[in-house]
């Protein structure tokens, strides 16, 4: 019995599994975002906010003290504007959402990084701003939260379930599905129904593009190896997007131990797409655990369950103690204070076999001292 | 007559509660399979799933519990459910053990009207579904047409949505197929005012809360009340064609 439906698929993962309402709402986000996508004036302005206001190109640099035997660079994303990767594709979003006539954005959160991305750019372009967050990452990502109400954005505490991503994100949905003639719903990763997987790698792949070309002026070689860290894997899949064509490179997607959707995940439908998903042999979805809030998460983006298929992308994972003790190494060599997320990444690259590897540095760490100091 | 169908969650209790539905006067039941993470269902029925889930309510014995709600009743039953479960048990085999189990078809709130053509099942259109789209999901549909009455996930408003008359209006334009309203509807006062727009109603979310708070009698008055709305106040049905239930079902009745 065949179950594809025609577009937005990769391989056998992706498609749009979400209830009939908001059908023709990714019908209009697919037809704007293919209207604007190479539109001169778009681009130009997408490309004029990432310079003056992203900050980007965000640096690549070489971690000399890190490496032993190795050479590793670290793609600083944790120097864009609001601390990380997330602003990349908020800013994009938003440009999409103007051009759609949306005033209201709601979005959801786990570490609240794309919170903080999704109410700075609703700020910066006057729309209101409405994200849900799970109350147990609402603690332990404090400073976040504030930064949200400081920007002007409602935060709206998930209390049932897992309190965590997972529930956040149904609730963001089931918002949109409720206020979907006015709302744009701002997905924060490379998961979701079609076109959202696409969408955001799109908008992600300038980290990947910036970091090719800086390699290459850095080394005059690409690297050996790149590194990302992968929750729903939005950083990974824009740092890939820059090296899928270079066949000798290999990608190496970092998980956490407890929330291994590619390592140990099968394949089941959640928040609108068909992927490798944490679920038990029922299709019920199982909880996540990481240290970190933006990794806690049972599903991943659709094209990272394809790339592992094909064989182009490996997955590993790391432990909360490895990503931990990464994230201690990082700010004591190198006086970088990385986020949760991306020292675990840090952590597979330290131990793997390659020489010049780069490791994306997806976000920085000021939102974790809790979480670290209390352990 | 005006069709009437009670959304109930598989459980243990569910043949006792399916019989008092149909007591009531019931013309047909959805019966969910509960789903960890069910998108298009508000509070009261995702928090029946996770009562489901947290009883053991896996897709096998929710198999079971409809045979035996099978035993029990003779009116139509439709599991409802996520696309999750049907991919975690496989599609076919799905529907092969649903019909031996009772099903007269199905409802699949996640799987959109493309995917899975051969998967029998009843679709779904909202206030949002372009007329040509209603038209598809007309042709696709297997005995009537179920209409998300408002834009928003299930549970029970104060009033029924004012999007309803122009979906039923639309729908009407592209399709002679039976039309039932749901999501929205919970008092004697929504069931006639929506049921004289459309050929039946939907309710599930208050259905489910009397069930659980107050158990089978409590049911079977409530759904005797709507039951006697839809005959007193809904007039006969506005649709030109009786309503099929499915072709499994019309082969067996």
């Amino acid at each position: 019995m065949s179950v594809e439906v025609a577009k937005g698929f990769y391989g056998a993962y992706g498609g749009r599994y979400v209830p009939e309402t908001l059908v023709p709402a990714l019908d209009e986000l697919e037809q704007g975002w293919n209207d604007i996508k190479d539109d001169p004036g778009f681009r130009l302005e997408l490309e004029q906010l990432q310079a003056t206001y992203v900050g980007r190109p965000t640096p690549l640099y070489r971690a000399e003290r890190l490496g032993d035997d190795r050479t590793i660079y670290l793609k600083r994303e944790d120097l864009c504007h609001t601390g990380a990767h997330k602003i990349n594709n908020a800013v994009g979003q938003a440009l999409v959402a103007r051009r759609l006539g949306k005033k209201r954005i709601v979005a959801e959160t786990g570490a609240g990084q794309h919170g903080v991305a999704s109410a700075t750019v609703c700020a910066r372009f006057g729309l209101e701003c409405v994200v849900y967050m799970g109350s147990e990452d609402m603690e332990r990502q404090k400073p976040n939260v504030e930064r949200m109400h400081l920007l002007g954005a409602e935060v709206r505490a998930v209390e049932f379930g897992t309190r965590t991503l997972k529930e956040a994100t149904s609730e963001a949905i089931r918002d949109w599905i409720t206020n979907v003639e006015t709302t744009h719903y701002m997905i924060g990763s490379c998961v979701g129904p079609h076109p959202y997987p696409e969408l955001v790698r799109e908008l992600q792949s300038v980290i990947g593009r910036e970091a090719r070309e800086q390699m290459l002026a850095a080394e005059r070689r690409l690297p050996d190896a790149v590194v990302a860290c992968v929750g729903g894997g939005s950083n990974a899949i824009g740092l890939f997007a820059g090296f899928l064509e270079d066949a000798e490179v290999r990608l190496v997607g970092v998980e956490a131990a407890g929330a291994a959707s590619l390592g140990s995940g099968r394949a089941g439908v959640l928040h609108g797409a068909r992927s490798s998903l944490l679920a038990d042999e029922d299709g019920q979805i199982a909880d996540a655990h990481s240290i970190s809030a933006g990794l806690d998460y049972p599903g991943v983006g659709p094209e990272h369950a394809f790339l592992r298929d094909t064989g182009r992308a490996e997955y590993r994972a790391a432990a909360d103690d490895e990503a931990l003790a990464a994230f201690h190494l990082l700010a004591e060599r190198e006086g970088i204070i990385p986020a949760l997320e991306p020292a675990h990444a840090l952590a597979r690259a330290l131990d793997l076999d390659a020489e010049l590897i780069l490791v994306g540095l997806s976000g920085r760490g000021d939102k974790d001292l809790a979480t670290v100091l209390g352990r | 007559m005006k069709k009437l169908s009670i959304y109930l969650m598989a459980g243990p209790d569910t043949p006792e509660l399916a019989a008092a539905a149909v007591a009531g006067g019931a013309d047909l039941l959805e019966i969910g399979f509960p789903f960890s993470d069910p998108l298009a269902d508000g509070p009261v029925i995702r928090l029946a799933g996770e009562r489901a889930l947290a009883q053991g309510m896996c897709t096998r014995a929710c198999l079971e519990c409809l045979a035996e709600t099978r035993a029990r009743v003779e009116v139509p039953l439709i599991p409802m459910t996520y696309a999750s479960i049907l991919e975690a048990y496989g599609y076919e085999r799905f529907q092969t053990d649903a019909q031996k189990a009772g099903a007269t078809t199905l409802i699949v709130a996640d799987l959109p009207i493309e995917a899975a053509p051969d998967l029998r099942r009843v679709q779904l259109v909202a206030p949002t579904t372009p007329s040509e789209r209603i038209r598809f999901a007309a042709e696709r549909t297997e005995g009537w047409l179920y209409l998300v009455s408002l834009t928003g996930t299930t549970g029970a408003r104060r009033e029924v949505s004012e999007q309803l008359a122009g979906l039923v209006e639309r729908a009407r334009g592209v399709t002679d197929v039976p039309l039932l309203a749901g999501f929205g509807i919970s008092t004697p006062e929504h069931a006639a005012g929506a049921a004289a727009l459309a050929d039946g109603i939907v309710v599930g979310s208050r259905a489910v809360e009397v069930a659980h708070d107050e158990g089978p009698e409590a049911l079977r008055e409530y759904v005797a009340s709507l039951r006697q709305a839809l005959d007193r106040d809904a007039g006969p049905p506005a649709g030109p064609r009786p309503l099929g239930y499915g072709r499994a079902y019309d082969r067996a009745h």
